[in-house]
């Protein structure tokens, strides 16, 4: 079992969240290039290192939050953080 | 005791794989050919690709058999086939939903089913028919329009009923009363499975009988770019200069991109799969459930092979989950309840480098001569074949090949997407 802890409810089971993906700035789409836009739906990247993401709590307080979790080893670390609520990536909201 | 013959024949190593040299070399004792012979890292090579599993291999295997090009190293970071290649569910099919990707896959299955004789290594190849079900309506559309795509194309499929499909396979829950009913399927017949370590040593062999290099234990650290060009790479053993670098390195190839300063939309996750204990045959064809998250198929030993969706979430991580086998256990279940006493061998993970599009990315980058076969997600074993036949051709004219075209890098900026998720995973 992976645990990720949660800042509202503390370690729970990773099954219990819904996982968002690498925490990416939404730029504004007004003033967005092509390109900028682009980078923003599609390129990720990718670390198999430390990296911050969004995650929301589905099966608990249902709360969006960030936390740095170790894309190799599955460790996080520090406590998760309420920011990144809703700019986090689109990536992980189907799977 | 046989004593065994000493005329100049029967030191000769037997190179070709035959009943006849099986024969002979049973009674002559005459010593097989190695088939990897171990080469010192030169410091040049025309083209280096990085990753021995079966996309490395099988573009060095057309480079040398269609283009006489064989001044070429394969490297992998461990031992060939250790990656995708030796960790996929073997299936192979062709049933997919754009016209771009049925031809291509197409293509693979036609260079796959000729592979044993291309090879001369029984590649275990076994038509077995491919079923893929659909338990509500939204999937059974879909399989409707994917069967007319692929009929367009020449492809074999149909859409069949719950009656047929318990005829095909008999232990299948097909009644009303399953939690998930089955409404039909969609049947496609060409479908089967292959032995995929059998795939990458065949490769193997045969490219290095034909003098390509392929080192093992070594792994790219570093690309040298100069001027907008790729012109080497550096690995554990030290520098390698190549006017051509192929990153053919799936769950890992935005790590290896990344160092030719060339990003790409890709996000890597893990896949479980697990096999059961060998049993008597009853399940001829490849079983395929996208609401289920599940797919099972009978090697020829009799073990039940199981695959799933993407772990839910991004990782580098190859450690395996209770809840994956929980989960793959219930759906089996619910697919084939007199399975309930079969026990598990063992399960594995593997890692998916997903594309946004559910599509690969294939043909040139940004930087001149660093070419990617990558992307490959959760369907990267059938298309091993073709796609090492694309990427030879690309190496040696310097033209993308029209099968690959529409699978470039720049699709993702010029609004070109090739929408494959629903014929490409099971995960929605």
């Amino acid at each position: 079992m992976m645990l990720l802890p949660c800042p509202w409810c503390g370690p729970r089971n990773v099954t219990e969240f819904a996982y968002r993906g690498e925490n990416i700035a939404r730029p504004d789409p007004n003033t967005a290039d092509k390109a900028t836009w682009r980078d923003y739906l599609y390129y990720r990247s990718n670390r198999a290192g430390w990296e911050r993401e969004g995650w929301f709590h589905r099966a608990g307080c249902r709360q969006f939050f960030s936390i740095e979790r170790n894309r190799t080893t599955n460790e996080t670390r520090g406590v998760g953080t309420p920011d990144g609520a809703g700019d986090a990536a689109h990536s992980g909201d189907s799977r | 005791m046989v004593r065994p013959l000493t005329s100049k024949l029967s030191r000769r190593p037997v190179k070709k794989y035959s009943a006849v040299n099986i024969l002979r070399q049973g009674i002559t004792r005459a010593p097989w050919a190695p088939v990897l012979v171990p080469h010192e890292l030169r410091g040049r090579y025309d083209v280096v690709i990085i990753g021995g599993g079966v996309h490395g291999l099988a573009t060095a295997h057309y480079l040398a058999s269609n283009h006489g090009i064989t001044d070429v190293a394969v490297l992998d970071k461990s031992y060939i086939g250790s990656g995708g290649s030796g960790r996929n569910t073997a299936i192979l099919r062709s049933n997919y939903l754009t016209p771009e990707g049925v031809r291509f896959y197409d293509r693979s299955m036609e260079l796959y089913r000729n592979l044993a004789a291309d090879l001369n290594f029984n590649v275990m190849f076994a038509k077995r028919g491919h079923l893929t079900l659909a338990h509500n309506d939204g999937s059974l559309r879909t399989m409707r329009w994917r069967a007319e795509v692929n009929k367009l194309q020449g492809v074999d499929s149909e859409v069949v009923g719950p009656a047929e499909i318990k005829k095909l396979v008999p232990y299948m829950d097909t009644s009303e009363h399953a939690r998930y009913p089955i409404l039909g399927a969609l049947y496609h017949p060409p479908g089967g499975i292959i032995r995929h370590d059998a795939v990458v040593w065949g490769y193997a062999r045969q490219v290095s009988a034909r003098g390509v290099h392929i080192h093992q234990d070594t792994e790219v650290r570093g690309i040298d770019v100069a001027g907008g060009k790729v012109t080497g790479v550096r690995t554990n053993r030290g520098d390698v200069a190549a006017g051509t670098v192929l990153n053919c390195t799936a769950g890992w190839s935005s790590l290896i991109s990344e160092m030719a300063g060339v990003s790409m939309p890709v996000e890597t996750f893990p896949l479980q799969a697990a096999v059961t204990e060998p049993v008597r045959p009853f399940l001829d064809a490849v079983v395929v459930s996208a609401s289920l998250h599940v797919y099972v198929s009978q090697t020829d030993r009799g073990e039940l092979v199981f695959g799933a969706s993407v772990d839910p979430f991004g990782s580098y991580s190859m450690r395996g989950s209770l809840e994956f086998i929980e989960g793959l256990a219930g759906h089996v279940l619910e697919l084939m309840p007199s399975l309930a006493k079969l026990r598990l061998l063992r399960s594995w993970a593997g890692l998916c480098d997903m594309t946004p599009d559910f599509s690969p990315i294939m043909g040139e980058t940004p930087v001149q001569g660093f070419l990617i076969d990558v992307g490959w997600g959760t369907y990267g074993f059938k298309a091993g074949p073709v796609s090492g036949e694309a990427m030879a051709e690309l190496v040696a004219t310097g033209k993308t090949p029209e099968i690959i075209a529409p699978f470039d890098l720049a699709r993702f900026t010029d609004d070109r997407l090739m929408g494959e998720k629903g014929a490409a995973s099971v995960g929605h």
